[in-house]
């Protein structure tokens, strides 16, 4: 666990948000707020909610309901070009990688330099090089096509093309889904240089509780509505990884622990 | 019983739910065909993106193009034959085919060839950047989806399906002359004086401005379709046959409505 001080400002705020699609609720009013510099990480069951809220967060999803703030100012009544700017701030590694299939390593990690526009060609090529290094890829693989990498190697990919743009925050989504333990740890590494290197606040959406037990300062835990009773609240959980490893909640304490019996006894129940 | 006690929705929802969802997706295509216009004259595509849409667009429907053309000549002038020879009309034949290719059969077959080959590709190929997240991750970039995928395949089957559409009428105009005359034994000169004295340039203008409006219909609905596609290999097949079907029926739709306008026009030019 990493002990940070927080900044009582929220660089971040999600203010009573809900998210339904079409008649599915997903989010029910959702608050959280996260601030500069730390690392928030957002476990749960999958169907939770937790990749809705990272997008709500970056500006990919509107709300159905509540606000969204970056830097204190509402989502919601920025300009196009305000978001987009907010959203350039923003590095995100998807959970699959999302690599642009058509397009080579090389034209994906230098994708958001040249929409910018505002960097020559030799240094994008500088910056697309120096960002492969990073995630500890070779130059030679600037030329391969997203088909011919490894699943590995396309999340470093995807973190290498979502670094470029030298983000102020990043968010990870599942970052170390389908990896092997030693490639889940390389980007759990990573995921600890680029916050301290940099400077970078982190959102980390995973079930991997090594991952939670190396990276997180602050965790939060959500439920799926469906399971939910009533109108108690989504978000289960909130504090420090030795908090959830602790906790009295047995949803809580089950998840973290890997102890599916009350799950068993539910789904025997039904 | 109510919905927390049984978790099934009540009559009044599902009616509701029926209604209620062609209405939400007229309306949110109503507003993806406003944004793309709007990008459309806001900034001009990437030109290497517009170049790749247009290749794929029209280049590679060529070969398609030109044997739906060529077929349908011939299959209009083998159909045409025996009921004008009963009349004794075989001589104008000529003017039969071409007049039907030119103004209804051309414009409207090439555009639903084309409905299946490239409407359904855009869909599949952009529904698979949607449940790949690949649509999200140009967004993330920096990059506006509408401006970046939806703009150069709107630019590209507006300005190349009429493009296409002369090509299947020209192919369909020499195959179905060459039928004619070589195994039905139709005078060549009476066959292409009947079409020149029959068919005048507003019949030609007709059809090629119908493709125009056929090409925007394609385009809108399949990228509409590949943005909403489901999860999983059967949402970029739905996408991709809805893409097929509801261009097929706004194909129609819209051929109805421009041989009312034109007949007008027509009409208006030729009291």
């Amino acid at each position: 666990m990493n002990s940070r001080t927080y900044h009582p400002e929220p660089l971040f705020e999600l203010m009573g948000v809900s998210r339904s699609f079409g008649s599915q609720h997903v989010l029910r009013e959702i608050d959280l707020a996260v601030y500069p510099g730390e690392t928030l990480v957002l476990i749960g069951e999958s169907g939770c909610g937790k990749s809705v809220t990272t997008k709500l967060l970056a500006g990919m999803l509107k709300p159905s309901a509540g606000q969204v703030h970056w830097h204190g100012q509402n989502v919601a009544t920025m300009s196009e070009a305000q978001k987009r700017d907010g959203r350039l701030r923003i590095g995100y590694l998807f959970q699959s990688g999302a690599l642009f299939d058509s397009m080579n390593v090389f034209d994906n990690v230098s994708f958001g330099l040249r929409q910018m526009g505002r960097a020559s060609a030799t240094d994008i090529r500088e910056i697309v090089m120096q960002r492969l290094r990073d995630v500890g890829l070779t130059s030679d693989v600037a030329r391969k096509m997203p088909a011919e990498l490894s699943g590995g190697m396309r999340k470093r990919v995807g973190l290498a093309r979502a670094l470029a743009l030298s983000p102020e925050i990043m968010i990870y989504d599942e970052p170390t889904t389908g990896l092997d333990p030693v490639m889940s740890d390389v980007i759990n590494e990573l995921i600890l240089s680029i916050r301290d290197q940099g400077q970078v606040t982190s959102i980390v959406v995973t079930h991997d509780m090594h991952t939670v037990k190396k990276v997180a300062d602050r965790v939060v835990m959500l439920f799926p509505l469906a399971r939910l009773e009533g109108f108690e609240q989504q978000k289960i959980f909130e504090g420090t990884v030795e908090e959830a490893f602790h906790s009295s909640d047995p949803r809580v304490y089950s998840f973290v622990h890997g102890d599916a019996s009350s799950r068993l006894h539910e789904l025997n129940a039904a | 019983m109510s919905l927390a006690a049984t978790g099934r929705p009540g009559p009044i929802t599902v009616l509701g739910e029926i209604v209620m969802r062609p209405v939400i997706v007229v309306g949110d295509f109503s507003l993806f065909c406003a944004m793309t216009i709007i990008w459309v004259f806001r900034r001009r595509p990437q030109s290497h993106v517009l170049w790749a849409n247009l290749y794929q667009i029209g280049v590679e429907s060529l070969p398609v193009v030109v044997v739906t053309g060529g077929f349908i000549g011939m299959v209009l002038a083998v159909q045409s034959y025996d009921q004008l020879r009963m009349m004794h009309l075989e001589s104008h034949l000529g003017s039969v085919v071409n007049m039907t290719l030119v103004k209804e059969l051309g414009p409207v077959l090439a555009a639903t060839m084309l409905a299946g080959r490239v409407g359904s590709a855009i869909a599949a190929e952009l529904g698979t950047m949607r449940v790949t997240e690949q649509i999200d991750a140009l967004e993330a970039l920096g990059a506006n989806p509408i401006h970046y995928l939806v703009v150069p395949r709107f630019l590209g089957c507006v300005l190349l399906i009429p493009l296409l559409t002369i090509v299947a009428d020209v192919f369909g105009m020499i195959c179905g002359w060459m039928f004619s005359v070589s195994v039905l034994h139709i005078n060549s000169y009476y066959y292409w004086a009947h079409t020149y004295h029959y068919i005048g340039l507003l019949d030609v203008y007709s059809g090629i401005i119908k493709s125009l409006f056929f090409g925007a219909a394609i385009a809108l609905v399949a990228c509409h379709r590949g943005f909403h596609a489901r999860a999983g290999a059967q949402g970029v097949g739905t996408a991709a046959t809805q893409t097929f079907v509801f261009s097929f029926v706004l194909i129609l739709f819209i051929d109805f409505l421009a041989g009312l306008i034109l007949s007008q026009v027509y009409i208006w030019l030729n009291p």
